[in-house]
């Protein structure tokens, strides 16, 4: 049942991507460029999403487990360091030059373009570099 | 590029909030794209999570269902091939360390009041934004 609903899950996140258009980097990057002609549309998804996941973690709250599995798996620090910061500018500078975060990325992948997985690809590297970095 | 209707926006950001609250409430784990990625392809910590390969099948699974039966998007690509890799890399390298991605602290983090994910997407949208200032305003686009 947990892979059950981890499915739905996924599948609702991919739909709400494309219905939102954030698939398109286009569009991501028009709400990036501040100085240029805005596109609110990613301030619009925000919007959506923080209040209904924001009560779903209220309801969590609530109760002692989740349903499919015996606790919760969450992230727990709550120190603001280095590693913190310099990830977010990294991941920052990426997402400015193409529009792609993750998630927007993956679901591309439907639009077949050679450029969705060239991104991918690199991305993917970018994480087993990460990786290499833990062992050392 | 077309204005989009602010409810289209709107109802996919309620859609993902659904995602990632149902996902918390029900598997009782963030719905952080960039790690279920790590964990799909067996790049996380944990290994390869098939939980996680499941998520991202969902993922792709749910846009394409999405792009045939409501609506078909575009995906504008404006960027050269070179620049597109780096990116991929920055993108991929930068979530991992900062342990997070536009989901997983921009929508997840943000809804639980996280002070990591705070700054972090404070400081990821405010480098984007400058970073897309300089490529558009300040080299004049690729």
């Amino acid at each position: 049942m947990r892979y059950v609903a981890t499915l739905l899950c996924g599948l609702l996140f991919g739909i709400g991507l494309t219905v939102s258009d954030m698939i398109n980097p286009s569009r991501v990057l028009g709400f990036l460029d501040l100085f240029g002609t805005w596109d609110p549309s990613a301030a619009f998804v925000f919007a959506g999403a923080l209040p209904v996941s924001a009560l779903a973690y209220w309801l969590s709250r609530q109760r002692s487990r989740p349903v499919f599995d015996e606790g919760y798996h969450l992230p727990e620090g709550n120190r603001i360091d280095r590693r913190l910061i310099g990830g977010a500018v990294i991941f920052g500078i990426g997402w400015g030059i193409a529009g792609f975060c993750p998630g927007p990325a993956l679901v591309a992948t439907i639009s077949g373009q050679t450029g969705v997985f060239l991104f991918l690809g690199a991305m993917f590297l970018g994480m087993a570099i990460h990786r290499m970095t833990l062992r050392a | 590029m077309e204005p989009l209707h602010p409810l289209w926006p709107l109802a996919g950001g309620a859609l993902i909030g659904l995602s990632a609250g149902l996902y918390l409430l029900l598997a009782g784990r963030v719905a952080g794209i960039s790690e279920l990625a790590a964990g799909a392809t067996g790049l996380s910590r944990r290994g390869f999570r098939p939980q996680a390969a499941i998520f991202v099948l969902g993922l792709i699974g749910g846009a394409w269902l999405a792009a045939h039966f409501v609506r078909m998007p575009e995906v504008v690509l404006p960027v050269p091939a070179l620049p597109l890799a780096v990116a991929g890399l920055l993108v991929g390298f930068g979530s991992r360390l900062g342990s997070g991605c536009t989901s997983g602290h921009g929508v997840c983090g943000m809804a639980r009041l996280s002070k990591r994910s705070i700054v972090a997407t404070l400081t990821f949208m405010a480098t984007a934004m400058v970073t897309v200032f300089i490529v558009r305003h300040g080299l004049g686009g690729f």
